[in-house]
Parts: C-alpha cells; sequence; structure tokens
C-alpha cells in the first residue's frame, strides 16, 4: 500500500498536534472563556463580560507589576546575555580539543542536575544576615555590619534568576558559535582585524539566532515566574505571575484568567518582537 | 451485623433520642464510644456491620498540620477501614475541593473555606444526632462562647457563625445552633507573635511592636493576603491608627487605610520577610533574620528545640484564633457516608486530640486527649503548669526540659483571649488586589 506523501506529513505532525490541542489548545480555551465570566466575589458565574478585563487594565496596580515584572526581564536578560555570551564564546572559540569542549560544556549543566527550588533556596543561608557571605565580609573586615540588601531584595531574586537561567542562554548561543566556519575568523584576523572587531562583526551577527533564542526561553521564563520572586523576595516583591497567584488561591478565576490572558499577550508581542529582529528559523533549519 | 454487646449499649440510651432503621448502627457506635469515653476504653471500634466496610477507603486532605499520617493510620487500625491523608496548602486545598471534589472524601479546612464552599455545596452538613460527643465540646464552636458565658470575639470567621445550617442544601448559614453542623472541630490555636528575648532583649507586650522602628528589617508577617492582612490590623489596631469595626471583615476605605500604613513600613524597611510555610516561618527567626514574627505555636517549639531561644509572646490585644474542620464531601452517599461519620466520632474519642496536643494545638474535645496524654503531658499542654518531667513530641522528640510552662499558660488563658479570627472578607478580592499592590510597591 502505498501512503501519499501529504498523509505522510499529517501522520507525522499528528502526534505532536494532538499533544498541543489537548494539553495547550483547550486549556487555553478554558482560560480564554473564564476571562469573560463574572465574579460575585465568592463564584465564578458564566458570562460574557468584559469587567475583568476592565478591571486589570485600569487598575494602578497592573502597570506597577509591569514595571516591576519587566524591570526584572531587562535585568535578568542583559545579566544572563552577558555571561552567557562570554561562557559560550570561551567554549566555542578558545577551548580546541572537542574533548574538553563537550566537558566543560557538560560542567556547565552540573548544577541542574539538583532541582531548580533547592538551587534557589540554597542562596537563602548563603546571603542571609548571619549568613555565610556576610559573616566572610566581616571576618575580613570589609564591613563592620551584615549586608542587609543581600537577601529578601531585588538584589536577592536577580541573583537567583541569573543562576537558575544562565544556562538557558549558553546552550543556545554555544550551539550558534560553534556553526560558525573556523576559516572566517583566520581570514578576519589576517585582514588585521582586532579581537574585539572579530567579535562584533562576525561572531555577534553569526550567533544572533542563538542570543534570539536565549533571550526568548529567559523573557518568557522571567515574564511567568512567581516562585523565585515569592522566595526570594521574602514575599515582598511581587511579579504579574504572583499577583495572578495570589488570586487564585481564593479561587477568584476570571480576574486571574484577565491577567494570564494579557500576560500572555504580553509576552506573546514581546517574542514577535524578537522573532522580528531574528530570523530564527535560519537556527533551526540550520 | 452488630455485636450483642454494641447492641445492649445501644439500648442504655436508646430512650433518649427517637430511632429511625436507618440511623440505629450509628447510634449504636455513637454510643459505644460513649461508653468508651466514660471507661478509658476505644471499645467497639471498629463497628462491623458489613463486611464491605472493609472495602470503604476515605481520602482526607488538608493542611500539613492536621491531615497528618499518624493520625489516618492509626484511625485504619482503630475503624478496619481505610483512611489516607494528603496535605495541601491553603491554596491548593481550596482550588482542589472547588474544581476537583470527588477526589476527595473528607475535607480538612480551616474554619473560614466555609464560606467559599456553602454556595458551592462542595460539603453536606451532618446530623447533629450521628455525633455523639458534640455536646462535650468546647463551647467556642458549638454557641461561640466561653464556658462562663461571655460571648467569643466575632472579628473575623467565629466557627460558630459557619458552624450550622438549617438542613442538607442549606446556602446559607443558621444563626443559631440546629440539629446540622458544617464540619466537626479538629485543630484549633491562638496565634501571636514569637519574639527572640537573646534579641529584643526586652518585654513585648503588644501586637504595635511587628511596626515598631525599633525592630526595623527585623520583623515579619504571614504572606497569606487574608491572614497577614490580619497581623497587620492587630498592629495597626494596637498602635493605635485605626479603630476597626470589624478586623475580619474591613470596609474598603478601612483596606485602603491598612494598605497605606503597610506600604509606608515596607517603604522603610520594617520588615525582613513575609513568611509563606512553617518551615520559612522557622527558618527566618532561627537565622535571626528575624526577631519579632507572627508564627504558628509548633513554631516557636521547632526554633527552641534548635537550641535557640524563642517565645510566644501573650499580648494585650490579645490572640489571632484559627480553626480547622472536616466534613465529609457532597458526594458521599451509603456505607462511605457512614463510614465517614464513622470516622468523625473516631476523631473525636481522644487519640487525634492526644497527638495533635504535643504538637501544641488544641482539639475540639480537651477531656477526651486526657486519655492519650500523660498527666504531666496534659498539664503542660493545656492547664499551664510546669513540666515535671520531660516533655516530647509524638515521635518522642525532646521539646520541653522539665520546669518549663507553656507560653501564654493554660488552655482558657489562651483561647480565651481571642481578638480575632483568621477570615474571608465581603471584601477579599478587592483585600487580594490592595495586597498585591502593597507587594508591588
Amino acid at each position: 500500500m502505498k501512503v501519499s506523501p501529504a498523509l505522510t506529513s499529517y501522520l507525522q505532525i499528528g502526534p505532536l498536534l494532538l499533544v498541543l490541542l489537548l494539553f495547550f489548545g483547550i486549556p487555553l480555551l478554558v482560560v480564554i472563556a473564564y476571562s469573560f465570566f463574572q465574579f460575585d466575589g465568592i463564584d465564578s458565574v458564566p458570562a460574557f463580560d468584559f469587567v475583568n478585563y476592565v478591571d486589570v487594565l485600569t487598575s494602578g496596580v497592573t502597570l506597577s507589576l509591569y514595571l516591576k515584572t519587566l524591570y526584572y526581564a531587562v535585568v535578568v536578560w542583559a545579566i544572563t546575555l552577558l555571561v552567557g555570551f562570554t561562557v559560550a564564546y570561551f567554549l566555542a572559540f578558545h577551548v580546541q580539543s572537542l574533548i574538553w569542549q563537550m566537558a566543560l560544556f557538560l560542567l556547565c549543566t552540573v548544577p541542574f542536575w539538583t532541582s531548580n527550588i533547592i538551587r534557589m533556596i540554597s542562596w537563602i543561608p548563603f546571603l542571609g544576615r548571619n549568613g555565610i557571605f556576610n559573616n566572610a565580609l566581616i571576618g575580613a573586615g570589609i564591613t563592620q555590619e551584615p549586608l542587609e540588601f543581600l537577601l529578601f531584595s531585588d538584589f536577592a531574586v536577580i541573583i537567583a534568576y541569573v543562576h537558575l537561567f544562565t544556562l538557558f542562554m549558553i546552550v543556545p548561543i554555544f550551539n550558534a558559535m560553534a556553526r560558525i566556519d573556523k576559516s572566517l575568523i583566520e581570514a578576519a584576523r589576517d585582514g588585521g582585524a582586532t579581537g574585539w572587531r572579530i567579535i562584533w562583526d562576525i561572531v555577534v551577527p553569526l550567533s544572533k539566532t542563538g542570543i534570539a533564542l536565549g533571550s526568548i526561553f529567559v523573557v518568557t521564563l522571567v515574564m511567568g515566574d512567581f516562585f523565585v520572586v515569592k522566595v526570594m523576595s521574602g514575599s515582598q516583591s511581587a511579579s504579574i505571575a504572583m499577583a495572578m497567584s495570589n488570586q487564585i488561591a481564593m479561587v477568584q478565576y476570571p480576574p486571574a484568567a484577565a491577567s494570564a490572558v494579557i500576560l500572555l499577550i504580553v509576552v506573546s508581542l514581546m517574542v514577535a518582537a524578537i522573532l522580528r529582529v531574528v530570523d530564527v528559523r535560519k537556527e533551526i533549519a540550520g | 451485623m452488630l455485636k450483642k454487646a454494641n447492641a445492649k449499649k445501644a439500648g442504655q440510651r436508646a430512650g433518649a433520642k427517637t430511632s429511625t432503621g436507618r440511623r440505629r448502627f450509628l447510634k449504636t457506635a455513637a454510643l459505644t464510644a460513649g461508653a468508651a469515653a466514660t471507661t478509658g476504653l476505644i471499645d467497639g471500634f471498629p463497628l462491623v456491620w458489613s463486611q464491605n466496610i472493609k472495602d470503604v477507603k476515605l481520602m482526607q486532605v488538608g493542611g500539613s498540620y492536621s491531615a497528618i499520617k499518624d493520625i489516618a493510620d492509626q484511625a485504619t487500625k482503630d475503624l478496619g477501614f481505610k483512611v489516607e491523608m494528603q496535605t495541601a496548602d491553603h491554596s491548593a486545598l481550596l482550588n482542589r475541593l472547588v474544581t476537583q471534589p470527588q477526589t476527595i472524601d473528607i475535607a480538612d479546612i480551616e474554619y473560614f473555606f466555609q464560606h467559599h464552599l456553602i454556595k458551592r455545596g462542595t460539603l453536606q452538613p451532618m446530623a447533629v444526632e450521628k455525633i455523639k460527643l458534640w455536646d462535650k465540646v468546647v463551647p467556642i464552636f458549638t454557641k461561640g462562647t466561653y464556658p462562663d458565658g461571655r460571648k467569643v470575639s466575632s472579628q473575623g470567621v467565629l466557627p460558630y457563625e459557619v458552624q450550622y445550617v438549617s438542613g442538607p442544601g442549606a446556602k446559607e448559614f443558621a444563626k443559631s445552633p440546629t440539629n446540622w453542623i458544617t464540619g466537626i472541630p479538629t485543630v484549633y490555636n491562638a496565634d501571636t507573635l514569637g519574639i527572640r528575648p537573646d534579641l529584643v532583649k526586652r518585654k513585648i507586650e503588644s501586637w504595635s511592636e511587628l511596626l515598631n522602628p525599633e525592630w526595623k528589617g527585623k520583623t515579619s508577617i504571614v504572606s497569606v493576603p487574608g491572614i497577614g492582612i490580619m497581623d497587620a490590623a492587630m498592629a495597626i489596631e494596637a498602635r493605635g491608627d485605626i479603630k476597626y469595626g470589624d478586623k475580619g471583615n474591613m470596609t474598603k476605605a478601612e483596606i485602603d487605610k491598612t494598605i497605606e500604613i503597610l506600604k509606608a513600613a515596607k517603604k522603610a524597611g520594617q520588615f525582613r520577610a513575609m513568611w509563606a510555610t512553617f518551615d520559612e516561618s522557622v527558618n527566618l527567626m532561627a537565622a535571626g533574620e528575624t526577631i519579632v514574627q507572627s508564627m504558628w505555636s509548633p513554631a516557636v517549639t521547632a526554633v527552641r528545640s534548635r537550641g535557640i531561644p524563642c517565645y510566644y509572646a501573650p499580648l494585650k490585644e490579645g490572640y489571632r484564633a484559627w480553626g480547622s474542620n472536616i466534613a465529609p464531601m457532597a458526594h458521599l452517599k451509603g456505607l462511605k457516608l457512614d463510614a465517614a461519620y464513622e470516622y468523625m466520632n473516631w476523631y473525636m474519642s481522644g487519640w487525634q486530640a492526644g497527638f495533635i496536643a504535643k504538637q501544641g494545638y488544641y482539639s475540639s474535645v480537651p477531656e477526651a486527649a486526657k486519655k492519650f496524654m500523660t498527666e504531666d503531658e496534659y498539664g503542660y499542654w493545656y492547664e499551664g503548669k510546669p513540666a515535671k518531667g520531660e516533655i516530647k513530641d509524638p515521635y518522642g522528640n525532646l521539646m520541653e526540659k522539665p520546669g518549663a510552662v507553656r507560653d501564654g499558660g493554660a488552655f482558657w488563658d489562651r483561647m480565651g483571649k481571642v481578638a480575632c479570627w483568621n477570615t474571608l472578607m465581603d471584601e477579599n478580592q478587592y483585600m487580594v488586589k490592595k495586597w498585591n499592590e502593597f507587594l508591588a510597591s
């Protein structure tokens, strides 16, 4: 029996399509439906009402939540990009032996063999008022009083994000850099280009698909997080997702659903903007 | 089939209540246990009226402080059918009750959850006559009063206010006792501030200390919005900024003012953190991150058991109390519902009370706890007497050395000074919104 090529394609994408439809498409539709429901203070009432959207969009809280979350996203994005790019560059261009390259790359992933939560929480005893770091500073005579801003602060939130998410930057950038033809670099060097010039004019443009993918990972992860911000700020800072989580805790589904839909739109726009700048398909089609 | 001995005991009190056929065995169960309570024996459990009962499995889901596996194991042993426990935090529990009620048989909830659940019909009320020790339950729950007749504070959700309904299917709570109850009280306590005396170095007598700049950067409240705002309200009212009509049911204007004060305190760096879990509260205190903090009683003990001084300060404004209850889910019927009643009666018969008392919590029928505690233990936990010997937790770990006296003293010295209860406000949605504003500030 001969199967037509078109049918083969459908069969190939079938399983994924089914999974996406069941576990992404339908739940998303439910969330969207709920966002139009009315909420009477206790229960959700099926309706088609924009009141939740009006509420979210006219509330001053929304703006401050978005500003706070965007602040985290931008700072974390910048730091992870810098660190991720540097590490990937070192791995791709300075480590000559393929074996060492792989070994060091695996080393980057070692922290990820433990759970996210453990890695995050281990910062708490380290950064605390009487934590290892403060004790070391005082012991070394660098400060007299423990530094309070280290824990339960924006600083702590950002350090945890960077720790958790840098790998998501390293992997795609390293992947993109590994594809760069080494002879290009040699040619540039022969032509008299400085190291910075090579990075800026050759390495960066050729690894921008990796940078874009890494950026999408990091930005979407930070935009949708509530747990890191909750634990590391000692519940004293907020993110959009944390506000939603506070609503869901009180089964206020319709307002939370409206916030979720708006967040989805905002994050989609951000991803679209990144894709607009960089054609990631090239990377995937490679 | 009923055992003969049980039937005989049933006969002894048969005249007291009208009897219908269906209720017979349950009443027997009640009376059996009633007899057990007086003799100090839990004979008669399990009451096997059918072989099928062995196949019944009850799934109880509740907070980590009350849905304890040891209690399920003991119940399984005593009752002859299986009881299982799962724990979930407030948020997960409420969401599961509302969205997947079929996965739960026994809801183990804080009293204020009843407000979320009654209109939804998630639970089913129980007939008082089938609950054998109901008249022994602390009057806070059954009458809303103390034993001396004083009314218990009704700021917040006083359990009594959500304790009774007119009957199955009711969408509102009854204003006075009826023959139908929404659940049986299980675990409750009076919460106050935990203090590190080695770092505070003076007496703490008021909730206002939470906002005292003297402890700047070293205080903490609960991060659960509905409870954190009560901690804050206790402090704000104690400081004299606001006189609330009802702290547990604030008006929008009161919420606004409260949040403004909280924002200002946060801006000034008053709070070190807000805690979300038991462990967080213990670690904050033990590490010296906080020295004045709203806490749970066992958390204070947990700090102390690490060799770090910590006490649970009785304050002049009184305590923020909370209570849990268990109730059968609406979908229970037939044998499973009968088993649920059986389980409720077992729950009140003392084993559970003795177990959780050793963690610092109170239970519905304190006198039943006596049978499962030594005189010294009961004296320490309930009567405010100095411990004669070592006081140990249910697992045998040392909690207090001889001579120790419980912070706050005896049962009625603590539960008799309730200022407010954990709550669900009418303006809950607005409150959560403002709380998020506070966090984002």
